[in-house]
C-alpha cells in the first residue's frame, strides 16, 4: 500500500489537483492510467509475498499433505485385481448374474490369465487381496495357479473344481466379484467391524473378531478422561501460576516446563519405574502396611497406566493455555463482583471462570486431540487393555502390511477429530481460543 | 529397561517403514552390505560366524542391523524404490509371503556351494529349507522355559504345566502373536502334535485354542521381542515365559541364569536369508549368502547360539560352545530327547489364516 500511496501525489501532480486530460482518468507521471499502475504494484508485491511462502507451502505440501494423500488413498485403492486379472472380473462382471456358476468361458479366461501371472510371480497379490475378504483364499489361488500352470489340462472348468472344490461354489467367485472394483469401500467397512458377504450385501464381522468400534469407542473415552483429568489437575495450577507473586509463580512455571521439555520416552518410563508391581509405589506401600507382599497392586501395563502416563505427559498443554489466558484478567473484575454483593463462589463462577473459557477450550481441544493419536505411551505401558486406535494402525502398517485398512482407520480418526473440530467451532467458536 | 527396549526397536522399525529413506544406503561406499537381523545373541552370532570371516576374507564390510521381525520395511523399501537393505533374516511364512509379492529376489540355489564330502547343497539341506527365494541358516524353536527357584519340588515338565496356573503358580510371559501360541494351547489342551494343524482347521479348533488361552490370560504377561523372555525371567517378572530357545540357553550358559528350558510341545521353525527386491549390492549380499550357508559357517554359528544348522553336513562339525566351553549338542531343538512331541511351524496354514488369526487374537487380547 505504501508504493501505491507514494504513486498517487505524483499522478495527481502531472494531472493537476482538478483533473488533467480531458478523459478524466487519474494517471502517473509517464502518463499511465493510475489503476494500471496500483494494479501492477498490487501485483508484483503478491508475487513477492507468494514468493516468500512458497518454500514453506511446497514443503508442507510434499512432506505432509501429498503422504497424507497418498496414504489416505489406499483406503479405497484397490487395484489388484483390476490389474492381474483384468479380462477375467470383465467378463465375471458381464456374463454371471450370482446365480450358479459362471460359464466355462470365465474358467478359461482365468486360467489363462493364472498362468500368465504364475510366471511373473505375481498372481499371489491376487490370493493376498482375497484373503482379506476370506481366510484361505490365499492359498486356494496360488496351489490352484501352480497346479494348471505345471500340469493341469483344460476343459478347465472341470480342471479347477478338481484341484479344489471350492471353484465349484458361487460363493468363491461372489467374492472375487465383489474384490474387483477398482476402488472399494471393503477396508472401510473392515474398520468399522463390517464386511461384505459373498453376495455383496454388508454384513457384520463374525463376533470374536469384531475389535475396531470397540477400540475407537475406547480411545475416544480415554481421551476424553484424560482431557477432564488433566482440566482438574490443570486449572488450579494455572490459577496460581498466575495469580502468585512473580518469584514464586517464576519457581512453579519452571516446574512445569521442566517435564515438558523432557523426553516423552524418559517420561514414559519414569512411571514404569513407579508403578510397576516392583516397582517403587507398591514397595512403599508393602512397606507402610497398607497392602501385603502378595498383594501388591497391578497398576501399569492397563488401561490405568495408559490413563496415568498420558495425563501426566498432557498437562502442560491444558495448564500453558489457561494460564496464559489468566494472566490477563484483571483482578478488579473480581473486587467489582465482590464489592457488588457477589459472595466469593459466586464471584469466581460467575466472573472469574467465563472469561477464562477461551483458555480452557484452547487447552482441552488441544489435550484431546493429543490423546486420540497418541501411540508410544499406549505401546509401552497400555499392556492388553490400555491400547489405542493408533497401535491398531501401527499393527497394520508393520505387521500385517495390510495397508488399505491402516489407512481406513487412519483416515476415520482423521474424520473423527475434523467433526470434533466443526462441533467445537460450532459450539464454542474457533475465533474464541487462546493459545496465549 | 525391557520397555525401553521394547520402545528403540518400535521406533526403529517404524522409523524404517515410515521413512525408507536411502540415509543407511548413501552413507557406505560400495563392498558395504546392510545385513538385517535379530539382534541379541542371535546377531552376535552371526557376527561371529559369518560377518567377520567373510569381512576377512573379502576385504567387504558388513554393517549389522537390529530389527523385530517385522517385514513391513522391506515392503516399503520396494514398494517406494528405495532400498537400503541388503540381507534380512526373516521367518519362513514371511519369506513366502514376500517372495509370492515379487518384493524379494530369486535366488539361484544350484550355485550354493556342495559340502565337503561333495554332496550337492540340495541334498544336503534339511529337506523344507530351501526356498524359490530363501535360504535357510537355522531350525529354531519356540519352548517355554521357567526359573528353576521358583518351582524347586515339582517342576513344570509339559507343555500343559505351562497352561496350569493352579498346580504351577505365577505370571507367564508369551509373545503378543497369535502364531505360535495357538498351537502351544492346542497342545497343551493334549492335542498330539501331528494333529495339531487339523484341529485348527475347525472353528472348534480354534475356539479350543482360545480357550486354552482363556485359562491364563489374566496372569500372562506380553513380549514382543526376542531378548524380552529371559529379562522377564530375570527379572522376576514373570515366573515362566515362551522363548526362542536359543536366547534362554544364552541366558543359562553365559550368564549362568537358573533357567530351564521345557521342550514338550516345541513349535520349531526356520530363519532364512532373503535379498529385497533391486537391493543396492544383490550380487554381493548373494555372495556373501553362498558363503555363510556353507556348512563350515553353520556349524560355526551353532557354537555361538543353540539353533540347529540348516545344513546336515554341519552337524558333525559342531565343538563346545565357544565362551562357555560346553557341548552344544544336547541344547539343539532337534537333539533326539528333545524332539519327541514337537510341530513345525506349518508356513503354508499360517500364510491363509494369518489375517483372521491375528484379527481374532487382537480381539481376544483387546476384551
Amino acid at each position: 500500500m505504501a508504493t501505491a500511496q507514494s504513486a498517487l501525489p505524483s499522478g495527481a501532480a502531472s494531472g493537476g489537483p482538478s483533473g488533467g486530460p480531458t478523459d478524466g482518468v487519474l494517471r502517473t507521471n509517464d502518463g499511465v492510467p493510475l489503476k494500471t499502475t496500483l494494479r501492477r504494484v498490487n501485483r508484483r508485491q503478491k508475487i513477492i509475498a507468494f514468493g516468500l511462502v512458497l518454500p514453506l507451502f511446497l514443503f508442507i505440501l510434499i512432506t505432509f499433505l501429498a503422504p497424507i494423500g497418498m496414504m489416505l488413498f489406499r483406503a479405497v485403492d484397490n487395484p489388484v485385481l483390476q490389474e492381474q486379472i483384468p479380462r477375467t472380473v470383465a467378463l465375471l462382471n458381464e456374463t454371471w448374474d450370482g446365480e450358479g456358476l459362471p460359464d466355462d468361458a470365465v474358467y478359461d479366461t482365468l486360467a489363462e490369465e493364472m498362468i500368465q501371472q504364475y510366471k511373473v510371480r505375481e498372481i499371489a497379490k491376487v490370493g493376498t487381496r482375497l484373503n482379506y475378504e476370506q481366510g484361505g483364499l490365499r492359498s486356494l489361488i496360488t496351489s490352484t495357479a501352480r497346479t494348471i500352470a505345471r500340469r493341469a489340462e483344460p476343459p478347465w472348468k472341470e480342471a479347477f473344481i478338481k484341484i479344489d472344490e471350492r471353484w465349484g461354489e458361487p460363493e468363491t467367485w461372489g467374492i472375487i466379484q465383489n474384490a474387483a472394483p477398482r476402488y472399494t469401500l471393503s477396508f472401510v467397512l473392515a474398520a468399522l467391524d463390517l464386511r461384505y458377504d459373498w453376495q455383496g450385501d454388508i454384513v457384520s464381522q463374525p463376533e470374536n473378531e469384531q475389535i475396531y468400534v470397540k477400540m475407537f469407542v475406547r480411545t475416544i473415552w480415554i481421551s476424553g478422561l484424560v482431557t477432564v483429568l488433566c482440566l482438574a489437575l490443570g486449572f488450579p495450577v494455572g490459577y496460581l501460576l498466575a495469580n502468585l507473586p512473580m518469584r514464586q509463580s517464576n519457581l512453579l512455571m519452571i516446574l512445569v516446563l521442566l517435564p515438558f521439555w523432557t523426553s516423552l520416552l524418559v517420561r514414559t518410563t519414569t512411571w514404569i519405574v513407579l508403578l510397576q508391581t516392583e516397582g517403587v509405589l507398591n514397595d512403599i506401600m508393602v512397606w507402610v502396611g497398607l497392602i501385603s507382599d502378595d498383594g501388591r497392586v497391578q497398576m501399569i501395563y492397563n488401561q490405568l497406566g495408559t490413563i496415568i502416563a498420558m495425563t501426566h505427559i498432557l498437562l502442560p498443554f491444558m495448564v500453558l493455555p489457561i494460564f496464559s489466558v489468566m494472566k490477563t484478567i484483571s483482578p478488579s473484575h473480581m473486587r467489582a463482583a465482590r464489592s457488588l454483593g457477589a459472595t466469593p463462589p459466586r464471584a469466581f463462577w460467575d466472573v472469574y471462570v467465563p472469561q477464562t473459557l477461551p483458555g480452557i477450550g484452547a487447552g482441552s481441544i488441544l489435550v484431546f486431540i493429543l490423546s486420540v493419536g497418541y501411540y508410544i505411551t499406549p505401546a509401552l505401558v497400555g499392556g492388553r487393555t490400555g491400547q489405542l486406535i493408533s497401535n491398531f494402525i501401527a499393527y497394520h502398517m508393520q505387521k500385517s502390511l495390510n495397508w488399505g485398512l491402516a489407512a481406513a482407520l487412519g483416515g476415520l480418526l482423521l474424520l473423527g477429530v475434523l467433526v470434533l473440530y466443526w462441533l467445537y467451532n460450532r459450539l464454542v467458536g474457533i475465533d474464541k481460543m487462546k493459545f496465549g | 529397561m525391557t520397555g525401553l527396549t521394547k520402545y528403540l526397536r518400535t521406533t526403529m522399525a517404524a522409523a524404517c517403514a515410515v521413512a525408507a529413506t536411502g540415509a543407511a544406503g548413501a552413507a557406505h561406499a560400495e563392498g558395504t552390505l546392510n545385513v538385517v537381523s535379530w539382534g541379541g545373541a542371535y546377531a552376535k552370532s552371526q557376527i561371529e560366524a559369518y560377518h567377520k570371516p567373510w569381512m576377512e576374507q573379502t576385504g567387504n564390510q558388513i554393517n549389522s542391523i537390529d530389527y523385530d521381525g517385522n517385514v513391513a520395511p522391506v515392503k516399503a523399501q520396494v514398494e517406494s524404490g528405495n532400498v537400503t537393505w541388503d540381507v534380512v533374516d526373516v521367518e519362513l511364512s514371511d519369506a513366502v509371503r514376500l517372495c509370492d509379492e515379487g518384493l524379494i529376489e530369486l535366488m539361484p540355489l544350484e550355485e550354493l556351494p556342495p559340502a565337503p564330502d561333495g554332496t550337492p547343497a540340495e541334498d544336503d539341506f534339511i529337506p523344507g529349507t530351501l526356498h524359490d527365494c530363501a535360504v535357510a541358516t537355522i531350525v529354531w524353536t519356540n519352548i517355554y522355559a521357567y526359573d528353576e527357584t521358583q518351582f524347586p519340588d515339582n517342576p513344570p515338565k509339559t507343555v500343559a504345566d505351562f497352561f496350569d496356573v493352579e498346580t504351577f503358580p505365577g505370571k507367564r510371559g508369551m509373545r503378543k502373536f497369535a502364531k505360535a501360541n495357538l498351537e502351544m494351547a492346542l497342545m497343551g489342551d493334549g492335542v498330539p502334535a501331528n494333529e495339531v494343524y487339523d484341529v485348527l482347521s475347525t472353528p472348534e479348533g480354534v475356539d479350543r485354542a482360545f480357550a486354552m488361552l482363556d485359562k491364563i490370560k489374566d496372569d500372562v504377561v506380553w513380549w514382543e521381542a526376542g531378548a524380552q523372555p529371559p529379562q522377564m525371567l530375570a527379572d522376576g517378572e514373570v515366573s515362566m515365559t515362551t522363548a526362542y530357545n536359543g536366547r534362554i540357553f544364552n541366558a543359562i550358559a553365559v550368564e549362568d541364569k537358573p533357567f530351564k528350558i521345557v521342550w514338550d510341545g516345541q513349535v520349531w521353525d526356520l530363519d532364512l536369508w532373503v535379498i529385497p527386491k533391486d537391493a543396492p549390492h544383490k550380487d554381493l549380499a548373494w555372495e556373501f549368502i553362498k558363503f555363510s550357508t556353507a556348512t563350515e559357517q553353520l556349524a560355526h554359528q551353532a557354537e555361538w547360539i543353540s539353533y540347529g544348522p540348516a545344513r546336515m553336513s554341519s552337524v558333525p562339525l559342531i565343538g563346545d560352545h565357544a565362551e562357555a566351553g560346553i557341548p552344544m549338542g544336547p541344547h539343539m531343538p532337534t537333539a533326539p530327547e528333545n524332539f519327541t512331541n514337537a510341530v513345525q511351524n506349518d508356513f503354508l496354514w499360517w500364510a491363509d489364516h494369518a489375517d483372521e488369526m491375528n484379527e481374532r487374537f487382537n480381539a481376544w487380547l483387546a476384551q
